[in-house]
């Protein structure tokens, strides 16, 4: 079976993001850019169904600028077999990305779709449910654990108060969590065999889908910062403060 | 203008994020609709006609919805939501499960973990772990948002609101349920808890975790972790405190041997009060701290817990 992957190019994450000075937006200007550490869980996972003889073929897809395609050779280094670039100028919302990703599904008829379960950067956790909605395929979202078997997939999703276990149709969205699997390191020699699998680049307004999003971004601004606190020497000094100074205990 | 909200409960009574979505709510104005999609919930149903400012109680009471697959509720939601101006839920993994299939099937934008209510279009939440707040303003004809609720006050009780069945029942025949299997605790909840002690990886193994449980019972704390804790095994995961776990904004929080990485920060630098306790002088979780105190923990802790 066929395995779609939609990936992220977003900034890394550990880079303390600032806001500009404008308020129009966060500073990406000269910032390290990367995959999406959920992506790189959804690449993981799709290449392993791939080395356990379940998958054909992974194909990984992302939306965005022509920089994106660093982080689709990246997938591909990782083992994914060729990629798909969505290229457009616009920031997307998680709407406009499910919809070019519905007509992708459309084109390629995979069997499942792995996608990680936010993007660091703007912290929706929408665009696999949404193209589950949008497809109408089941959802397994926060997977830990992902077993196909049977036209069905089995998952065990992390939710508040432990885990629960769906079982889905085939085809189905299946959306990451932290600890469904720990990522591989790309090779070097996998980095150069990366550079020679196929890349489609397709513009984002050939699909026939509207880009524009109702949503409109007033201004960004920079988090209230903590006033600075005081260091205590003992154990009795922190009881002493919590119940004197802060009155918490 | 009505808003409707579903509820977060489990078949017998609410959870709290449910009453503090409402007070979200209620600071957009107009008519509040709670809905409860369960099987044999009326006690669920029940409690939510007491949250102040909710004027209708939606029940839908049907096999189909036991365990609130995002398919089937997305539906049933998506069936009534038309007729709405807003659709809430809690930013819990469950609001965040089912929402965005309502928000796409209604072919409008989702504003997710929204942190404050500037006016009926206009909403704040938090981007990049925390590090920047966008103001944003939705033009769709349905707001769909969920509610990050540790920056509301749950609304008070003892209304007395309608309660109407729904009909409806659609089994979307997409997923099934196999089994749940919950972590039990006597603590409080941690997203409800006043006060929070978190261990990180400075804790070295799970059993000593027993070292916050002391203190957690003294203070009746809920006992949560860093994503180093939970993913070296310590502890499991729906303790987790940070980016991608839980948000919370208890009165004090206690970060012992977390070192205070960007994602940890993200979860919980909104609580009143924090301390740090961690040997290393140099870890960024002081720079948030309100006390801090460089100690070793093992010495710390039992100390701390026999001054309380």
């Amino acid at each position: 079976m066929k395995i779609l992957v939609p990936v992220k190019r977003v900034v890394d994450y550990n880079v303390k993001v600032r806001v500009k000075a404008d308020q129009t937006g966060v500073d990406l200007a000269n910032v390290k850019m990367s995959l999406n550490p959920f992506c790189e869980i959804a690449v993981e996972e799709a290449v392993r169904l791939k080395e356990a003889g379940i998958a054909t073929e992974v194909v990984v897809v992302s939306i965005g600028q022509t920089g994106a395609q660093e982080q689709l050779r990246t997938a591909l280094a990782l083992g994914a077999d060729r990629a798909i670039l969505i290229e457009t100028e616009l920031n997307l919302d998680s709407l406009q990305v499910a919809k070019l990703l519905a007509k992708v599904v459309g084109n390629e008829q995979p069997q499942l779709v792995i996608i990680g379960k936010q993007a660091i950067d703007s912290d929706n956790n929408q665009t696999g449910q949404m193209l589950a909605a949008l497809t109408g395929m089941g959802q397994g979202t926060f997977a830990s654990k992902v077993v196909v078997a049977d036209g069905k997939v089995a998952v065990t999703r992390e939710i508040d108060g432990g885990l629960q276990t769906v079982s889905l149709k085939l085809p189905a969205v299946v959306s990451t969590d932290l600890r469904l699997n720990e990522p591989r390191y790309a090779s070097l020699p996998n980095i150069m065999k990366a550079k020679k699998k196929p890349l489609d680049i397709v513009a984002a307004d050939s699909f026939g889908v509207a880009l524009q999003s109702q949503v409109k971004t007033l201004k960004v601004a920079a988090p209230k910062v903590r006033q600075a606190g005081v260091m205590v020497d003992s154990v009795d000094a922190l009881v002493a403060k919590l119940k004197q100074e802060a009155k918490v205990i | 203008m009505a808003i409707l909200i579903i509820a977060e409960h489990n078949q017998q009574a609410l959870k709290a994020d449910t009453a503090k979505t409402v007070a979200a709510a209620a600071k957009i104005g107009g008519d509040i609709h709670l809905l409860v999609a369960g099987f044999q919930c009326a006690a669920a149903a029940a409690e939510a006609a007491t949250l102040a400012g909710v004027t209708k109680v939606l029940l839908a009471d049907a096999v189909c919805y036991q365990h609130q697959l995002a398919e089937n509720v997305a539906a049933l939601v998506v069936e009534l939501g038309r007729d709405y101006s807003h659709i809430l839920a809690a930013a819990t993994t469950h609001g965040k499960n089912f929402l965005p299939r309502v928000a796409a099937l209604l072919d409008v934008a989702q504003i997710s973990d929204v942190i404050a209510v500037e006016s009926a279009d206009t909403f704040v939440r938090p981007i990049y772990a925390g590090n920047a707040i966008a103001t944003v303003q939705s033009a769709d004809a349905i707001k769909v948002l969920t509610v990050r609720s540790s920056a509301f006050d749950a609304v008070a009780t003892g209304n007395a609101a309608p309660i109407a069945a729904v009909a409806q029942a659609t089994d979307a025949g997409l997923s099934l349920f196999v089994s749940e299997e919950l972590t039990k605790s006597e603590r409080p909840e941690l997203t409800a808890a006043k006060i929070i002690i978190s261990g990180g990886r400075g804790m070295q193994n799970g059993d000593n975790f027993k070292l916050l449980e002391g203190i957690a019972d003294k203070l009746n704390a809920a006992i949560g972790a860093s994503r180093a804790a939970v993913d070296a095994g310590f502890v499991p995961n729906d303790m987790q405190v940070g980016q991608t776990g839980k948000i919370v904004a208890p009165d004090l929080y206690i970060a012992v041997g977390i070192s205070g990485a960007i994602q940890h920060l993200a979860g919980m630098k909104d609580s009143k009060v924090i301390v740090a306790i961690n040997k290393d002088a140099e870890a960024p979780i002081f720079q948030v701290a309100d006390y801090g105190l460089v100690a070793d923990l093992f010495v710390a802790l039992p100390e701390l817990e026999a001054k309380l």
